[in-house]
Order: C-alpha cells, then sequence, then structure tokens
C-alpha cells in the first residue's frame, strides 16, 4: 500500500491535518494496512476525520455494494460507499437508506462513526439502529459487531475507535420512489415555528431559520414536509463547483440578510406543496461541489447543539445571542429529534437541534464560546461531527456513558493507534 | 439491448464509468486480470441495476484467448459496444533500466488493445450501431523526459483509434478517443501533477462524449488548452525543456 504525505482537512477547512495516508480501492489493499484510523469523504466539519502527523486511511475508494436481499431489505456494502449513491441506486427500485444524513457525500462508515440523524429523525431515530451488522478490522484481525453487544454500542457513533470499519450491512426501508413530495410553510416568528415542528406528522420534518432575524421576527423561517412518492420527472444533470476560495465579504452581514429575505419570502405566505427529486431534497447542497470553499481560506465553523424539549426558551436566548451578532450564514437549521440514539457516544436526545455556520473568525469563536457554555447549562450536547471548539471537560459531561465507550475502546485498540485530532483534543479516551 | 465489453475493467479510472453503464441498464462483460476484484465489482453493478455483469479473464499480452471473449460477447443480442481501460505505465526510470519493459508497455496500451478491437469490429459494423471508446492520453500528444515511452504507446493507441473511426463511422460504429490529464487514481498515486481530476469526473464526461457522439476528448477540458500550447513549443526550445 502507498502512504502518500498529504495536507488535508475537515469540512469547515479550520481545522487541518498533514499526514501519510493510503487509499485501498480492495481487500488485498486492505489487508496490507498498517493500524491507522479511517476517514471517508471528510464531511465532518470539525477534527473528527484528522490525524495530525500520524497515518491515516481513506476508504472513499471501498466503495462496492456487496449485495442485497430484495425480500428483507438487507444491503451489505463497503464502508466507502456514499449514501446518496445507495438511495439514487435503490430508490426507483422501491428502497432507500433508512436514515440518510444531509449531504449524500458522507460514506456509511462515517455515518456509522458518528450515528448520524436526518430529517426523519423524530420517527425513524438514528442511523446506526438501523444497522443490522458491522465488521471491525481491529489491529488487523477482523471482527463483527451485531446490535445489543458493548462493541456495537461503541462503534455506533464511537468516531471509528473501536476498529477500522471495513463493510456493514443496512437494514433499507421500502419507499414509493426516487421523488418528494414537499410542503413548505413559513413560521413568522420563533413560537410559530416550534409550534409548526411540534404539530409536523410528517415523515421528514426540517426547518430552516432565518437567523439574522431579531425582533418580532426573530425565529422566523420555513418548515419544510416531506413524504416519499413515486412518479417521472425530468432531472437537471451535472453539479456546480466554487472554483476558488471566495473573498471575505462574499458572506458579509448584508449579503447574508438579503439572501435570507429573499430565501423565506420565496415561499408564498399561505404555504406550497411541490415535487422534488429525492436527492433535492435530502441533499439539497449537494449540487454545489466544494461550498465550503464559499467560506474563504480561513474557513467555517459549525455549531450544532440539541437542548431537551424543555429547554426550547435557552435555545430561544442562544438565537436572539446570534441574531444579535450578526455573524451567522444562511446556512441554518432547526429541528425537533426524538429519542433515538444507537451508541454510547451518540448525538441525539429528545429535544430540539440548532445547526448554524459561522465563519471563522475571532467574534464568531467567541460567539461559539458562549452558546457552547449555553448548550452545557440547559442540559443539552455538542455534537462530534460539527464540533471543532468545545472544551474536553464540557463536552465529555455530555455524555453520561462515555466510560462504558472508554472501556470497549480500550479493548479494541489498546495501543490507542486510531486516535484522531478530535479525540486526542477532548481527551475522549484518557479523561 | 445495449452490451458493453471492458478491458481493464479494474483500472480506478473505470470503475465509475462501469457504474454509471450499469445505471443506464447496460449489460456489462468485465474484462481484465484480477478475478477476484472483477467479481466484487460485477456484484456492485448487478446491484447497481445492470441485466447482466460477467467478469473474463483477460490479459493484453495475451492475444491467444481474444477470440473466446469475443465469441462470447458477440452472443448477445443488440448494440455491442466497447471501451478500453487498459494499459501500463512503469516508471520512465524502471524503462532506462530495464529496456525490455517497453515490449510489455506498447502490449498493454497499444497492441494488446487494438488487436483486440481488430477482431471485435466487424462484428459491430455488421451490426451497424454502437461505440468504441478507447483511453488515450495527454502523454501521447508529444514525448516528455518524464513518460516518453508510455506516452509512444498512448500515441500509437490514438493514431489507430483515429484510423478506425475513419473506417468504422462509415458503418455506423461510432471511435471515440479519450486523452485525461492526470488523473487521481492508483496509477497516479503519490505523484504531484497539476489540474488532476477525479475518475468521476471523467466518468460524467466519458457519458456525455458517448451521449454527444464526440470524437477526441480531452478530461480535465483544459488540458486540451494546455497541450495544444505544448504541442506548439518548436523542437529547439522543446528538447531543452523538462516539462
Amino acid at each position: 500500500m502507498i502512504w502518500t504525505q498529504t495536507d488535508y482537512a475537515g469540512w469547515g477547512r479550520a481545522l487541518r491535518a498533514s499526514g501519510e495516508v493510503a487509499r485501498p480501492e480492495s481487500r488485498a489493499d486492505l489487508a496490507a494496512l498498517s493500524n491507522a484510523p479511517a476517514m471517508g469523504m471528510r464531511r465532518s466539519y470539525g477534527d473528527a476525520a484528522l490525524n495530525s502527523g500520524g497515518r491515516a486511511v481513506d476508504m472513499s475508494r471501498f466503495d462496492r455494494l456487496l449485495g442485497f436481499d430484495a425480500e428483507t431489505g438487507l444491503l451489505e456494502v463497503e464502508a466507502g460507499a456514499r449514501i446518496g449513491d445507495i438511495a439514487t441506486a435503490f430508490a426507483p427500485r422501491g428502497w432507500m437508506p433508512a436514515v440518510m444524513p444531509g449531504t449524500g457525500f458522507a460514506t456509511v462508515g462515517g455515518c456509522i462513526g458518528q450515528d448520524v440523524h436526518g430529517k426523519n429523525h423524530h420517527n425513524a431515530g438514528s442511523f446506526g439502529q438501523h444497522v443490522a451488522e458491522v465488521t471491525l478490522l481491529q489491529n488487523g484481525v477482523e471482527a463483527t459487531a451485531t446490535p445489543g453487544s458493548a462493541l456495537f454500542e461503541a462503534t455506533m457513533g464511537g468516531l471509528g475507535q473501536t476498529g477500522l470499519i471495513t463493510c456493514a450491512t443496512l437494514q433499507m426501508k421500502r419507499c414509493k420512489g426516487d421523488l418528494m413530495l414537499v410542503t413548505e410553510r413559513r413560521a413568522n416568528d420563533w413560537d410559530e415555528h416550534l409550534a409548526l415542528l411540534d404539530g409536523s406528522t410528517a415523515s421528514y420534518t426540517v426547518g430552516w431559520i432565518d437567523a439574522t432575524a431579531r425582533g418580532a421576527d426573530m425565529g422566523r423561517g420555513i418548515v419544510e414536509e416531506g413524504e416519499n412518492g413515486a412518479g417521472l420527472m425530468k432531472r437537471r444533470r451535472g453539479a456546480h463547483r466554487v472554483p476558488m476560495d471566495a473573498p471575505h465579504f462574499a458572506l458579509a452581514k448584508p449579503v447574508v440578510r438579503a439572501f435570507n429575505w429573499a430565501y423565506f419570502h420565496r415561499v408564498p405566505a399561505h404555504g406550497r406543496t411541490l415535487v422534488r427529486p429525492l436527492e433535492a431534497f435530502f441533499f439539497p447542497l449537494d449540487k454545489i461541489h466544494d461550498w465550503n470553499r464559499l467560506y474563504g481560506q480561513r474557513g467555517f465553523h459549525q455549531f450544532q447543539c440539541v437542548v431537551p424539549l424543555g429547554a426550547a426558551a435557552a435555545l430561544k436566548a442562544m438565537l436572539a445571542e446570534i441574531a444579535g451578532s450578526g455573524l451567522a450564514s444562511p446556512l441554518a437549521v432547526l429541528k425537533r429529534m426524538g429519542p433515538g440514539r444507537a451508541g454510547y457516544l451518540s448525538f441525539p436526545m429528545e429535544g430540539y437541534t440548532l445547526a448554524i455556520d459561522f465563519p471563522n473568525r475571532t467574534e464568531a469563536r467567541v460567539l461559539i464560546k458562549r452558546l457552547e457554555a449555553m448548550t452545557a447549562e440547559a442540559g443539552g450536547r455538542l455534537y462530534f461531527a460539527k464540533d471543532s471548539l468545545a472544551e474536553g471537560a464540557a463536552i465529555r459531561a455530555m455524555y453520561p456513558d462515555l466510560e462504558k465507550w472508554q472501556a470497549e475502546v480500550a479493548k479494541a485498540d489498546p495501543q490507542g493507534a486510531l486516535a484522531t485530532d478530535l479525540v486526542r483534543r477532548l481527551h475522549l479516551r484518557t479523561a | 439491448m445495449n452490451s458493453w465489453i471492458i478491458l481493464g475493467a479494474t483500472s480506478g479510472m473505470a470503475r465509475p464509468f462501469i457504474r454509471r453503464l450499469a445505471e443506464s441498464g447496460a449489460q456489462l462483460f468485465l474484462a481484465g486480470r484480477r478475478m477476484e476484484e472483477l467479481e466484487a465489482l460485477a456484484a456492485d453493478c448487478r446491484l447497481r441495476g445492470a441485466p447482466k455483469a460477467e467478469v473474463m479473464a483477460f490479459d493484453a499480452r495475451d492475444p491467444a484467448n481474444y477470440a473466446a471473449l469475443i465469441d462470447r460477447f458477440v452472443q448477445e443480442e443488440g448494440t455491442l459496444n466497447a471501451a478500453v481501460f487498459a494499459g501500463s505505465m512503469p516508471e520512465q526510470a524502471q524503462i532506462d533500466a530495464t529496456p525490455e519493459l517497453i515490449e510489455g508497455v506498447i502490449a498493454d496500451s497499444f497492441t494488446g488493445p487494438a488487436t483486440f478491437l481488430q477482431m471485435l469490429v466487424p462484428e459491430m459494423e455488421t451490426r451497424g450501431a454502437g461505440t468504441v471508446m478507447g483511453i488515450a492520453s495527454v502523454a501521447g500528444d508529444r514525448g516528455r523526459l518524464g513518460n516518453y515511452v508510455y506516452g509512444a504507446a498512448k500515441a500509437a493507441f490514438a493514431t489507430y483509434l483515429s484510423g478506425l473511426r475513419n473506417r468504422a463511422g462509415r458503418k455506423g460504429v461510432h471511435v471515440i478517443t479519450v486523452k485525461p490529464g492526470p488523473v487521481d487514481t492508483p496509477m497516479t498515486q503519490g505523484m504531484k501533477m497539476p489540474f488532476m481530476t477525479t475518475p468521476d469526473a471523467v466518468a460524467d464526461d466519458l457519458m456525455r462524449a458517448i451521449e454527444k457522439k464526440r470524437n477526441v476528448v480531452y478530461t480535465a477540458r483544459i488540458w486540451q488548452v494546455i497541450m495544444t500550447v505544448i504541442r506548439l513549443i518548436p523542437e529547439p526550445v522543446f528538447k531543452k525543456l523538462s516539462i
């Protein structure tokens, strides 16, 4: 296996690493690997996929579909397979992944390592709850884990620390086809926004929030509800690409305010229902390759927290801070989560989750620190897939099962060969 | 029914293209040397929608078994198509040390694929339809210090494809010459090269080339401009350059 000295970064591009990377394409390549943490398409925003100074295994080309049982809907895939590719291949035939994150570029291995959630978390739970089996390479020895075992729970959301995830069997769910019927409604303020999310009975529900709106408009946004459907629709092929790092003013306050105003008002006051391709509903930004370059060379941070249902007021206070700062980008999402989670370090809890991007600037980092403290006070939780700034002690306290995870990880990787920048920065394995 | 035979199907550049063919509902015949890899790829293609995906043992350096593969392939009814990804690129320094390696490079990249196509194309002409897609290289546009033996083999293949297009086009068979610049595959791993593209992007270009019946395609596109400039450099100047 060839190891290539590579500079790479998390999706937010604020945290970067330099080290040797190997990219296996076959089982023979895998067998020739030394023990190192795996990464996929590097869609985690911070340093979850980084290993500065050490080696890392790029699994993005280990991506074949291995087998599918059309009776049970069990799909066996290699860990580098992308969730969007799986959806595209199977939806026309009546199956789709039970849970899909906001980008189709996420790999199966990454979805497991972060136990990701989707727009249907309130009724379908997390990704790991639909994994029937996962195959790990632990120091060169193959191990499998199935639901119910401690190894499985340490692997779902386990940040790749229990072994290199090579293959998984996913329980797919039946669907009608590759279209989505999408209803969009305006929510004029915070209370209306929460009420729409609380009252939604749709399979897929998500709120886009205008994080620049203040005063009476604060919390306004668009609530999208989706149901799967079948039919014929002309699909636009190809994607756009951001060819270079954007200048700093590309996401300056007036630009974002104007964009958000237009984005809010594009939906009529009485709402609307339209038909969208499946990919457009689930992966709205995937059509713009390398959109992270819009934040310029310095990159950006995403703040995502979840707070318990009873702490909605705390979330509103956070939004007030954000709106007051004028630092938010147009990418802001509010969603009601269910209780579903599959592993010791899974992010979800029943409550409301808020995700917002900020350019990587001093004021933004200060604001995020403040938001993190407010999350802790509210009994909430931060997301390892997004985090790049948290304090170790604060974030560890948000994961009550950390010790169980540590015990399994110590067994699976006693040498600490799979530790990543994130694990070291937050002292997840050692504290 | 549309059927494709792919020579060198386990090549890193071929995989996304083959998947797009599978998703389009084509029958696939995957030919190469690494059988276990071919089997895994065939299973992947069936799961992505290929009604049929068979594997074939193909070694460009063993023309004796070409006829059997072609006999099997032409049993399929409908439109026959062929894509050639086969080829090999040892380091120039390795060839300098062992000149006998040239024979293998020429066989993998030129004489093998050309012989195979020469045997297959008459049947395609009889049916009056189909596409031949051959992967040449920007390296074939001008002999350069770094890889001129590989470049020579690809130049020969490109010239062959040009003639084949001239011949077969009269009978409804379209021939596409593809000239990729550097693509991020195992073949180029560890090399620092400009304007590197990805196998996914190449696959998009190839599908478009088939649809639009393009003759010669550079991928990434920028290489058409770059190679035009490089070809224009006068030889007295070029021979002193190390580009």
